[in-house]
């Protein structure tokens, strides 16, 4: 049997080892009544071959970015994955290993972790990066549970720009410490300052902003900090860590807790899942961090090594009174991002930005040319951006799918008011030829 | 691990030198590609992020020489008790990175993603088959994610129903996890003893089981590898209760085709992709935590739900004989369109629902990879797995008798727990015994859990390992419990063949260096 290596014969070898006369004799604890009397109803096992064709079949019904040109964002995103990063963490010392409990025979995994920490850090301007949430709207959901333990404070003020899915995750594991949640509206695309500010009171354990918000709007972090912090409150920006070689790092506006998708640096978009939480925070506050933690250390010989360190904070050590419930995180996704942001470098992440922030203003303008569309904010964007359409939006998707083209993310499921709306997102691999299309269908849908 | 690979050193920043690039991207084909003309400047960042700037050589060669500092299941046997270290096909692999799956973006309309809708579809009812629940989430992203979720319904449904209860009972031989997702559904945590057999104390669970007690916590077999012999007495005992009963299926591994949770009277189970159903670990993830229930707590799963519509009811066998043929059958083939002519849809639209985990749907490509696995193996590939994780472990179990003290008489399922009690008498705990076994060419079991055994060294074969691999491992620990009496210093001063040796963990800890700064700035900051 496939996957399985001992054979009938060597079955039998150990069973008279064991002193059993069957494997059934074994399972005796399991009690009778308890067992299931008849084999599992699932599909006859397929051969290598017709697994493939079959699975190949249910891939070719999906619009992926090959088949199709996806100007699809929302937190996922089209960027570009250097070849080098799928064979690399193909190596099977990578894929197949378990979370580096053993240090020394786990050296590579440590550091690429601290390697990760150290970048992510210095991409997005604070002390310390943890070794990776599941995902952008899960790390939210850990920042509030960690501002909740920081302030002792019972309610989150949300900015409605922070991306609606991550919103209601956060509210998912606001439910058992009982957190209230307070929304500030938007104004012009943006968290404006004179609703924000008496929404945060002594009250407030955090203030959660989103930069570009899910509306693909800027907002202003350091405003937006100094209300938080005038309260006492800690400031929690959400970002979007790919765009940062351009961007101002939340932690240089004075953000407590930078969290994020870093789904964009190198991480398939794999129909949503597994993607990368970014978390990161200042290092006075790295005892309430979620999460695990590779620090330099060094060995019996006095040689340079790493290991999980701070491991007091984590359910294993410190069960119910842990920061966070977290085990598996999704490591090898943090190593995609180690090596994409070793790749890209100090110049490419910055060329990255600049590509995807040219060709998004390029798309904006050329789409704004359509009679009746136009920007929905007057806000500064950097890739994303919010059209007004004549036509229902879900229509117009529908219509563009023919050419071939995943125009943009409807914005009526999101939020009612902006149900003529649609969200596009413009990546560096898109072409000035691609956006022209993509205005052409637009143009024609519309006519 | 190669000679030149252990004496690798550096960190990638280590490499790198000003104007060295390993990236390809085009020149802009669109005007103003000056971003200070588009966006104003209190928006950008005033330097470029300081971050290695080496070349691409540079890149594979450097990831490469870490990869060969790290033992993993392609190279080494990985014993690790719990953690289900089996081999991860490379068939998975491929077919998680075929375009139509790893290239899919989450929010494309539903009628360009039936295929991945599907799979997802299928494999939720795949699982409910093998654990007997009636309803499948696939959207946790790991098993801490889907006990959080479990709890959270458990809550919702007894708040549904008037009641506020306020504490869970969680044995003292459970996984960290399970108290801590607990906690964070806002539950007090009740830890029930355990007899030494790791069995629950049923006399301290009746005393703890009430009215205010939302649910109990079990994992079966339970941590010391034993399967609950009382079991359905206690699901009786906390039904009596209204008391909800929840699986933890980190141990599913030892159970597939023999018991179900759901017919053992389970409320909810959780699955762990990343140790059944060969989901690689990663070095620590990603994994998926799909979370199962029964009918009365279906309309409180995650949102969104895949539903299928378009297709006419038929009995859960007829519809599985179909997908037989229709697979067995060519692409093309009338039976095989016949198949396709369902529909499928999220439906978000469930007031009821706990809400969501995370952004999307799911770890999708892990999920790709355990739906691979399930169609290699089939109803009686599956049974086979349980079957010789069970040879395994009893083999291992019964060579190793003689020379450790047993955490408890066997015989076991999927895994043993022994003790080096015996071998500390001597100075050799089981942590010297497990840096040991790094030395001889093995990744180390499980160590110091469950807390409830001394010096416990939990070892979970799997069924993908052969007689072979076990007996050099027996042969090793053998060796360790022969070193420990007639040479102590040799298992105390391990490893020594590995990269480094033991890590000053206390230093570590007391002046944390998280982050790689320049020489200049100093090591700690």
């Amino acid at each position: 049997m496939r996957y399985i290596s001992n054979t009938p014969a060597q079955q039998r070898e150990m069973l008279a080892v064991i002193g059993a006369g069957s494997i059934e004799e074994l399972l005796a604890r399991v009690p009778a009544k308890a067992r299931l009397s008849r084999p599992l109803e699932l599909p006859a096992p397929l051969a290598e071959h017709d697994l493939i064709q079959h699975l190949r079949r249910l891939g070719a019904q999906n619009a992926d970015a090959d088949s199709h040109v996806c100007f699809l964002g929302a937190g996922a995103y089209d960027h570009l994955i250097p070849s080098p990063i799928n064979h690399l963490i193909s190596r099977g010392e990578f894929f197949t290993a378990y979370t580096p409990y053993q240090p020394e025979a786990s050296q590579g995994t440590l550091r690429t972790i601290y390697e990760y920490q150290t970048m992510i850090a210095e991409l997005v301007g604070m002390d310390v990066a943890n070794a990776s949430i599941y995902d952008g709207g899960s790390a939210l959901a850990e920042a509030a549970l960690m501002a909740h333990a920081v302030t002792g404070r019972e309610e989150i003020v949300v900015s409605a720009g922070v991306n609606p899915l991550y919103q209601r995750v956060m509210r998912t594991y606001a439910e058992g410490p009982a957190l209230r949640l307070t929304r500030v509206a938007l104004a012009g695309g943006v968290t404006p300052l004179d609703a924000a500010t008496p929404a945060v009171s002594g009250d407030t354990a955090a203030l959660v902003i989103q930069s570009p918000n899910f509306y693909g709007c800027l907002e202003d972090v350091a405003e937006t900090a100094a209300v938080a912090h005038a309260a006492g409150a800690l400031l929690i920006v959400v970002t979007d860590p790919v765009n940062l070689g351009v961007l101002l790092p939340p932690g240089a506006s004075g953000a407590d807790i930078v969290v994020g998708e870093g789904q964009g640096l190198g991480v398939p978009m794999s129909f949503g899942g597994p993607n990368l939480g970014v978390f990161a925070t200042r290092y006075d506050l790295v005892r309430r961090m979620p999460g695990r933690l590779a620090g330099a250390t060094v060995d019996l010989e006095g040689r340079r090594g790493f290991v999980l360190t701070l491991q007091t904070r984590e359910q294993h050590i410190r069960r119910e009174k842990a920061t966070s419930n977290i085990c598996t995180n999704v490591a090898l996704c943090a190593l995609m991002a180690t090596i994409y942001m070793a790749t890209l470098g100090k110049q490419g992440l910055v060329r990255v930005g600049q590509l995807s922030a040219a060709k998004a203003h390029y798309a904006a303008g050329v789409l704004g040319e359509i009679p009746g569309v136009r920007l929905r904010f007057e806000a500064p964007f950097f890739k994303e951006f919010t059209l007004e359409l004549p036509k229902a939006p879900e229509r117009i998707v529908r219509r563009l799918l023919k050419d071939r083209i995943l125009a943009g993310v409807p914005l009526g499921q999101f939020d009612r008011a902006l149900r003529n709306c649609l969200l596009v997102a413009v990546t560096e691999k898109r072409s000035r030829a691609e956006i022209d299309t993509l205005a052409q269908a637009l143009r024609r849908a519309l006519a | 691990m190669s000679g030149a690979g252990r004496s690798y050193e550096k960190l990638v920043f280590e490499l790198s030198a000003p104007g060295r690039i390993a990236f390809s991207l085009p020149e802009p084909d669109v005007p103003a590609a000056d971003v200070s003309s588009l966006i104003p400047a209190r928006y950008l960042r005033q330097a470029p992020p300081e971050l290695p700037e080496v070349s691409e050589v540079d890149v594979v060669r450097h990831y490469s020489r870490l990869s060969q500092l790290n033992y993993g299941v392609d190279t080494h046997f990985y014993p690790l008790g719990s953690c289900t270290m089996k081999y991860n096909p490379k068939l998975n692999e491929d077919m998680a990175r075929v375009p139509g799956f790893a290239r899919v973006h989450p929010l494309a309309p539903a009628e360009v993603s039936q295929g991945a809708l599907r799979l997802m579809y299928e494999l939720s009812a795949y699982l409910a088959e093998i654990a007997g629940m009636d309803a499948v989430s696939l959207q946790p992203a790991a098993g801490a994610q889907g006990e959080l979720a479990g709890v959270l319904m458990i809550r919702a449904y007894h708040l549904a129903n008037g009641e506020k209860r306020t504490k869970v009972l969680i044995p003292d031989s459970a996984h960290g996890t399970n108290p801590a997702s607990t906690a964070i559904a806002g539950f007090r945590v009740v830890q029930i003893k355990s007899e030494r057999t790791g069995e629950v104390d049923l006399l301290d669970l009746d005393r703890n089981l009430d009215t205010d007690t939302a649910a109990f916590m079990i994992t079966l077999p339970n941590t010391l590898g034993l399967f609950e012999t009382r079991i359905t007495e206690i699901v009786e005992l906390c039904h009596a209760k209204g008391v909800q009963i929840y699986m933890d299926g980190a141990n599913l591994n030892a159970i597939l085709g023999i018991t179900r949770p759901g017919d053992l009277g389970f409320d909810v189970c959780h699955f762990n992709l990343h140790k059944t159903f060969t989901t690689p670990h990663g070095g620590g993830g990603p994994g998926a935590g799909p979370v199962g229930v029964k009918s009365h707590l279906e309309p409180f799963l995650p949102v969104p739900v895949v539903t299928r519509t378009g297709k006419p009811a038929r009995d859960e066998r007829r519809r599985r004989d179909e997908a037989q043929e229709s697979d067995e059958s060519r692409a093309g083939q009338p039976r095989d369109e016949s198949e396709h002519s369902a529909t499928y849809s999220l439906d978000w639209k469930r007031p009821k629902s706990i809400g969501k985990l995370q952004a999307f749907w799911g770890n999708f490509g892990m999920l790709v990879r355990a739906y691979t696995y399930i169609r290699t193996m089939g109803p009686a590939g599956l049974r086979s797995v349980s079957d010789n994780a069970v040879l395994n472990a009893n083999y291992i179990m019964k060579r190793l008798e003689a020379h450790y003290d047993l955490g408890a008489p066997g015989p076991c399922m999927h895994e043993c727990v022994l003790s080096a009690r015996r071998q500390k008498q001597r100075g050799v705990t089981a942590m010297d015994v497990a840096k040991r076994l790094l030395d001889l060419g093995f990744y180390a079991p499980s160590t110091y859990f469950p807390l409830i055994v001394d010096e416990a060294l939990m070892i979970e074969p799997t069924e993908t390992e052969s007689k072979e691999t076990l007996d050099a491992f027996c042969e090793a620990m053998i060796q360790i419990a022969r070193e420990a009496d007639a040479s102590p210093e040799v298992p105390r001063s391990a490893p020594v063949l590995t990269p480094v040796r033991r890590l000053d963990q206390t230093l570590a800890a007391r002046q944390p260096n998280l982050r790689w700064k320049p020489p200049a700035s100093g090591l700690h900051p």
